[in-house]
């Protein structure tokens, strides 16, 4: 492969603009929650100051929507990862007649527009419990926990459904054979195997429902997310105080991605660690058996 | 779906789903197409019990019947609560009506303001979904073919810190950033170019860039995994026999990758037409774009009906468009979402 310095040149050109692009607008956001202007600017920086966190933490609606949307996210994994798992265990098993069809429904929230499920979700729900006399289920919490679900199972699905693909069933069926019942199958079998993409889908499935908006805004009714509220904010006018919540989120994402590294780095590490020591094993075993003599 | 009618339906639609899955199983079995234990006798009573209601629960209380009961709603006039149901409540095209010539009372023909809006969106959401193809296939590329395992990784984690910082947040960067005394100005005053701080918000360039920004990684990331199951003989075998490289682009990589392709496109054009949090921070009032149109329907307008068409349009004129467009290049549905 030849590559002229001018082409290394253009390409590492390209890479810095995109870079640029991705990263520039946050990393100006971020250093103007450190500025004291009133108005989020960069230049001049005319002092440095944190008071812009201070003000962010005294905001009531910011705190309490920052509860609500912890909470939200919390019951949106607890909905959309068994929801995801029983939609994967279900494609496996469908008639194939029937299959394209399920998954044509299944999918569909991904690509449909955040605002049109939020707004059809209300609608529904809005219809539903008046007839059925459950009007304590009209609440905004709870339908924005459904209009979430119905996308971010959806993600879920995706997720447990490329490592189900790679499940073995002959290890099902040795687990019957030898007397397990299927619940026992289920639990001690199945899901051991499925556990790194249940927990890949929750990271995933939390971190969707905390930063949606599209969906929340409609869904949300009456109540409040860190969402609804920036946005409500955002039309009154801009403070520093937005940028500081940016810094703080963006050093919790950075934050949790190293983390995420180590964690990962260790696992692999320990997991070539087993495979020598595995190795080693079965060495020494033959070794050890008297290999049959030769003739 | 008011009245008894629409509770049948709600009740009704999941029955019949289940004794037809049921009917078919039973077919199958009796023709001998599906062998093997059933549903129940494979799962076991209680976790057949768990997936046929989580599945169940989710296909039609979350997914399906929503998007029904908008589609009725679209139909049906605007009424005060105590009304609904009654006598008035007839079915009318009277909110698609509105879309297209507006108000009876006014004298304009058309309703000009809101097709023009509604075809801008698409409109620039496709420039949108092609620009950001274009910025995105070179990184996609490099990712997956010739990049060292350490270097894939800090672009990977450089790629994933601006996603999770939320729509309304990337927006407001963009504010920040072009405002008339924001850093991009300052530049642009102090290298002479101009004298004046440029508006870019009232031009819309803030909203254009914001929305190319908000959606950049929903291309990048099924470009990569595409481009990634290439294999990398193929691109060696090309340029052994001579080929030139943008030979390899167009004839090897880009027909592998074309699931990928397509389903980023989709996905960065689907979620451009429908952004909402983009055009409410960085629109200015004369901005056109119809996702805040639909908005004001439900919350200044008071018109739900109204709204849940507008919303209707949006979505059947876009999924009509995605799948106008797959078709051309051959392509199915499944293939992309897979």
């Amino acid at each position: 492969m030849t590559v002229s310095p001018f082409q290394r040149i253009l390409f590492a050109l390209y890479i810095a603009i995109f870079f640029v692009y991705l990263l520039g607008p946050l990393a100006v956001m971020g250093a103007s929650a450190f500025n004291t202007p009133e108005y989020p600017q960069v230049w001049p920086f005319e002092g440095f100051t944190l008071d812009w966190f201070g003000k962010l933490f005294a905001d009531q609606d910011m705190m309490y929507g920052l509860k609500m949307s912890l909470w939200i996210g919390l019951l949106v994994v607890c909905i959309s990862v068994p929801i995801g798992l029983a939609g994967a265990i279900v494609m496996t098993q469908i008639t194939p007649r029937a299959r394209s069809l399920y998954y044509l429904v299944v999918v569909s929230p991904v690509l449909t527009p955040g605002i049109i499920i939020g707004i059809s979700t209300v609608v529904f729900w809005r219809q539903f419990t008046g007839q059925t006399g459950t009007r304590f289920l009209y609440d905004g919490v709870i339908l924005t926990v459904f209009g979430q679900a119905s996308f971010i199972s959806a993600y879920c699905m995706l997720i447990i459904l490329a490592r189900l693909q790679r499940f073995d069933r002959a290890q099902e069926e040795a687990a019957l054979d030898l007397g397990a019942s299927y619940p026992q199958v289920f639990f001690h079998i199945l899901l051991p195997f499925l556990k790194p993409a249940l927990f890949s889908a929750a990271v995933l499935a939390f971190l969707s429902s905390f930063e949606n908006y599209n969906t929340t805004t409609f869904s949300i009714l009456s109540e409040k997310t860190l969402t609804t509220v920036l946005a409500g904010r955002m039309r009154q006018g801009t403070t520093p105080a937005i940028s500081a919540l940016a810094v703080i989120i963006v050093a919790v994402t950075v934050l949790g991605a190293i983390v995420y590294e180590i964690l990962k780095r260790r696992a692999d590490a320990a997991a070539v660690q087993r495979q020598r020591a595995a190795q080693a094993a079965e060495e020494e075993e033959l070794a050890g058996t008297p290999s049959p003599a030769p003739a | 779906m008011s009245g008894i009618g629409g509770l049948t339906l709600t009740i009704g639609l999941p029955l019949i789903a289940a004794l037809v899955l049921a009917a078919l199983s039973a077919y199958e079995r009796r023709t001998g197409t599906a062998t093997g234990p059933g549903f129940f006798q494979r799962n076991g009573l209680a976790i057949g019990l768990y997936l046929v209601v989580a599945v169940g629960f989710w296909a039609f209380f979350i997914i399906l019947l929503p998007q029904l009961a908008m589609v009725d709603m679209s139909f049906r006039p605007k009424l005060p609560p105590a009304q609904m149901g009654g006598p008035k409540d007839l079915y009318t095209l009277e909110n698609y009506r509105y879309f297209l010539f507006g108000s009876t009372t006014s004298t304009a023909e058309w309703n000009w303001i809101h097709i023009k809006a509604f075809f801008l969106t698409i409109g620039v959401s496709v420039v949108i979904t092609a620009f950001n193809f274009v910025i995105c296939y070179p990184l996609a590329f490099h990712m997956a073919q010739s990049a060292t395992l350490a270097r894939l990784r800090l672009l990977l984690l450089l790629l994933i810190i601006p996603y999770w910082v939320n729509e309304i947040l990337r927006a407001f960067a963009f504010r920040v950033l072009l405002s008339s005394g924001g850093i991009i100005n300052q530049l642009l005053m102090g290298s002479g170019l101009t004298s004046e701080p440029f508006d870019f918000l009232a031009a819309d360039i803030g909203l254009y860039m914001g929305l190319s920004y908000a959606y950049l990684l929903m291309m990048i990331f099924p470009l990569y995994n595409a481009i990634e199951s290439l294999d990398r003989n193929q691109i060696e075998a090309a340029r052994d026999l001579g080929a030139p490289w943008w030979h390899i682009h167009a004839f090897i990589v880009m027909p592998h990758s074309k699931p990928g392709i397509a389903s980023g496109c989709t996905l960065v054009f689907m979620l451009t037409a429908g952004a909402l949090a983009a055009p409410l921070v960085l629109g200015g009032p004369r901005t056109l774009w119809f996702t805040p149109i639909v908005y004001d329907r439900f919350y200044q307008a008071f018109n739900w009906p109204q709204g849940a068409a507008y919303a209707l349009i949006l979505l059947v004129t876009c999924i009509v468009f995605v799948l106008v467009v797959l078709r051309a290049f051959r392509l199915s549905l499944g293939e992309i979402t897979r």
